[in-house]
């Protein structure tokens, strides 16, 4: 079977163009319908949230350092801790991956853009002004000196704190309105992927080869259909309880703060594999290349990521195994939540098995994806400690709890996402990114997450539970709590050297070509960065590794994976 | 902005953080608490046993399969391994066992925990959430108190649990006392029961572990477990109806004309508010502002004249009372013993 890919560079947009007025430039960003300008936008408005939430973090670090300091009164704390992890949620971690999706869903199946570019601009800038709306509180209502009214009900705004008997004012409409608007744009988003995915493949791609990152951002988009429904209708709920005198949350009036809680998490706990379902993606891409392999139980790996999504969308009440629902659903819950840990761990193997046997670059993507493994691992097992539902009576609400879902968020999640602006910058650029300062910013950052999130831990073993503003000295937290707090600080620094290694490539790093890793999917079968049409001829594909085929035409895979067809296929060879 | 005292304390800080933690979940000292440890303890033990397995396989794997050639393009690739269904067998199938034996393990716990028999003599105290206090009934004996929880020591020869009924009168709010009991929450329309059977004399510390407003990090708890003698007497003094000292007069006369008796309550004077802690015996407690600071009159006076002082955003309005007054209604409020 031929494969036929165009792999010689495309030069023709390579054509050096005049000097552009900067509003000429603007305008072109502002209307643009690339899937790749756009996943650009996301990836650069998050990355611009995840410095203001990184900050709220550090001025919540410094208030913490020592027991009862006056570095921020309890109000501005609240807040702070709220805008935090909403800022973290919705406006860092899915733009962000959303925004790789859109660059290279469309570059690894063969497409030329996504099935719906008008939509996916409009989804990006509905979810941009949701974040601009929620910021927007810091200078609305009583203005920037007195921190004006952030919402400060928490990232879970648990009912009846959100009534407006407790939460006068509009700081929890802001939080509300900006969650309904973000909440369009990721349906959007969500939409457009599987439509991509699912009738933009190009020719020879089937369900069977398409690629594992493609695979789980259908995964994550099949979940967030699911899972914003509730808490979109939770937010609507919300409004017509503080506006129009309803009563589903209304406690004082015979409502259900339950009620509430269930709307939430069952949107909460399918978010949390929303978020980390794209770092497995990235994982099942960059682990085989740097591995010189491909990756081990491809069918297994798409089975796992499949069944976890499934199977969470059935463990939401142990975020409430606190809230006296009783034995028989605390029963529950703990066996769904337990049951999550196989495919999960299915998944760590048949990375340790594609590892196996293989020649390990390690380059700073490759660090990344390494420390991922390392703390998924811990974040996973941890997660079984929380599962367990006793435990999880002393655990729960604690810092233990902030230790953990910190260890999915940072730990794995983001590592991930490090990994794979070293892995991809360079397509997206067309530049290389510094290795050297990637390497400093890789051991300081792992140096800061470890000192930060393997102690946080500690108080939460100790007692200590999250969201209070101070705690008491005689509690033996205090030493934990600066060791904490001077990880935030070496993360800081790192975090900038990684801007600053952005920057600096951007104008000064090496000319990365078309496939700086020696990699095997289509994006790297374009220049780098790709031009706006992506494919000047449309590839076919005859294997889940293409530009393996191309370059091993001796050991193409697709002789190997026709060795177990898909039903599907036998029934075409029966036919 | 930072107190200067508390990073001089530092290093006496490093020394506590390795005696006796007041709140260590791993110190239990009542029965759902050990049964809580017990099972955590297995949960560690697994989980530590799975990974040092599995990252003691990852670091193998790094350090002998890591390049050793130039890296260069060209360099020959390692053979393609795509799968194999048998390994992927046994490393689901080991899994689930560990999944099912767990499962069990904790089914029992939560069993034994929320369906535990209810002994006939066991103790009832109600248990209200208020934004950011504890109000504690004790209905069978016609007691009410404040922030300050008294229930009799219950050893393995004379068991004497102490049922929880709890429920809030405004926001979310979570019980939570490390060395006695996991967690329960404190919900607003809706009735939860827990138990605490302490198995020895002493004082428990916790605190509100669900986010409940401005001031949820002072809503402290201090249960006091007593010899059956003790709580008997103060069973009893608590039943008197407020003292009435005449060399106070002058402070009680400023209480009953201000504000303050729309919130509190002094039994046995014109006070019946329930917005706030009963007072009729705050003299006796340890502590004042829910645990926050010692009870004595410094403080007592600082609290009254503006609880901002020492608990921003707690709801009791400054009371703007002159100088003279503050001293007075200090010194009648010290004299509730």
């Amino acid at each position: 079977m031929a494969t036929q890919i165009p792999v010689t560079e495309i030069q023709d947009q390579k054509v050096q163009s005049p000097q552009r007025h900067w509003l000429e430039v603007l305008h072109d960003w502002v209307t643009t319908v690339d899937h790749k300008k756009i996943g650009l936008m996301y990836i650069g408005y998050a990355l611009i949230f995840l410095v203001i939430a990184g900050f709220e973090a550090l001025l919540m670090r410094v208030q913490l350092a020592i027991p009862n300091n006056h570095f921020v009164s309890p109000q501005v704390f609240n807040g702070l801790f709220t805008m935090h992890g909403t800022t973290m949620v919705f406006f860092v971690g899915m733009p962000i991956l959303f925004g790789f999706g859109n660059y290279l869903i469309p570059l690894m199946i063969g497409a030329r853009d996504m099935a719906f570019p008008r939509l996916n601009a409009f989804s990006f800038w509905i979810s941009a002004f949701g974040g601009l709306l929620l910021y927007f509180s810091y200078v609305g209502g009583s203005g920037l000196y007195g921190a004006g009214s952030a919402p400060d009900v928490g990232w879970f705004a648990y009912a009846p704190l959100t009534a407006r008997v407790f939460s006068p004012g509009h700081s929890t409409d802001y939080w509300t309105l900006s969650l309904l608007l973000t909440g369009i744009g990721t349906i959007g988003t969500a939409l457009n992927i599987v439509a991509t995915i699912i009738s933009m493949r190009c020719p020879g791609m089937k369900m069977s080869r398409l690629p594992l990152l493609p695979w789980l951002y259908l995964v994550t988009s099949g979940l967030t259909f699911v899972a914003i429904g509730p808490l979109t209708a939770a937010q609507i709920m919300l409004l017509l309880d503080r506006y129009v005198g309803s009563h589903f949350f209304d406690t004082q009036a015979g409502g259900s703060a339950v009620l509430w809680m269930h709307f939430f998490w069952i949107f909460g706990h399918p978010e949390v594999y929303i978020l980390v379902l794209p770092a497995f993606a990235f994982a099942n891409e960059i682990i085989p290349v740097f591995s010189r392999k491909a990756i081990f139980g491809y069918p297994a790996m798409v089975a796992a990521s499949v069944g976890i999504g499934f199977i969470s969308l059935g463990v939401w009440a142990h975020h409430m195994f606190t809230v006296g629902l009783g034995p028989g659903e605390n029963t529950f819950f703990t066996l769904a939540t337990m049951i999550i840990s196989v495919p999960t761990g299915i998944k760590i193997f048949n990375w340790l098995a594609t590892l196996w046997g293989g020649k390990i670059h390690f380059t700073v993507a490759m660090m990344f994806a390494i420390g991922f493994l390392f703390q998924f691992l811990i974040a996973g097992l941890t997660g079984i400690m929380l599962s367990v539902a006793p435990f999880d009576w002393q655990l729960g609400n604690s810092y233990f709890v902030v230790a953990h879902f910190h260890y999915v968020l940072v730990g794995a999640i983001l590592f991930m996402l490090f990994s794979a602006f070293y892995y991809w910058y360079p397509k997206m650029s067309g530049r290389m990114l510094s290795e050297r300062l990637g390497k400093w910013h890789f051991w300081l950052f792992l140096i800061g997450f470890h000192l930060t999130f393997d102690l946080m831990h500690v108080p939460g073993l100790l007692g200590m539970p999250r969201r209070i503003y101070t705690y008491e000295a005689d509690r033996g937290w205090m030493i934990w709590n600066v060791i904490i707090s001077s990880g935030a600080i070496v993360q800081t620094v790192a975090t900038l050297l990684f801007v600053f290694n952005m920057v600096w490539s951007y104008f000064r790093g090496p000319i990365a070509g078309p496939d700086p890793w020696d990699a095997w999917t289509l994006e790297w079968s374009v220049s780098s960065p790709p031009p706006s049409y992506n494919f000047a001829e449309i590839p076919v594909v005859a294997s889940r590794r293409p530009l393996w085929d191309l370059k091993h035409p001796d050991d193409p895979d697709s002789d190997y994976e026709m060795d177990q067809p898909t039903p599907h296929e036998k029934q075409e060879k029966s036919l | 902005m930072f107190a200067t005292q508390e990073w001089c304390g530092l290093s006496a800080m490093t020394l506590s953080a390795f005696v006796a933690d007041p709140t260590n979940i791993f110190a239990p000292a009542g029965t759902p608490a050990s049964s809580i440890f017990s099972l955590s303890m297995l949960v560690l033990g697994i989980t530590s046993a799975i990974f040092l397995v599995v990252a003691g396989i990852l670091t193998y794997v790094l350090i002998r399969y890591r390049s050793r050639g130039a890296g260069g393009r060209g360099e020959q690739e390692p053979p393609q391994i795509y799968g194999s269904n048998q390994i992927e067998l046994s490393w689901t199938v080991i899994p689930i066992l560990i999944v099912v034996m767990l499962f069990l393990a904790t089914t029992r716990v939560i069993y034994t925990t929320e369906h535990a028999q209810r002994p006939t003599n066991a103790l009832d105290v109600t248990v209200i959430g208020h934004q950011f206090w504890w109000e504690y009934h004790y209905p069978q004996l016609g007691v009410v108190t404040a922030n300050e929880l008294h229930v009799p020591v219950s050893d393995h020869a004379h068991p004497l649990p102490t049922y929880l009924t709890m429920s809030s009168a405004d926001t979310d709010h979570s019980f939570w006392v490390p060395r006695l009991a996991g967690k329960m929450d404190v919900i607003p329309n809706k009735v939860n029961t827990m138990w605490i059977d302490p198995q020895a004399k002493g004082l428990y510390l916790g605190q509100c572990a669900q986010y409940c407003g401005v001031q949820h990090a002072k809503m402290l708890i201090r249960v006091y477990a007593d010899t059956p003698e003790e709580f008997a007497a103060w069973i009893a003094r608590q039943r008197q109806p407020a003292v009435d000292d005449p060399s106070v007069a002058e402070g009680r006369n400023v209480f009953m004309h201000n504000a303050c008796i729309s919130c509190h309550t002094i039994r046995g004077t014109v006070a019946t508010g329930r917005f706030g802690p009963d007072l009729t015996h705050v003299g006796s407690r340890d502590t004042i502002a829910s645990g926050s600071v010692p009870n004595n009159p410094a403080n007592l006076r600082q609290f009254i004249d503006n609880p901002a002082n020492l608990k921003p955003g707690a709801l009791m309005p400054p009371m703007h009372l002159d100088s003279h007054d503050l001293d007075a209604v200090t010194a009648y409020l010290t004299t509730l013993k």
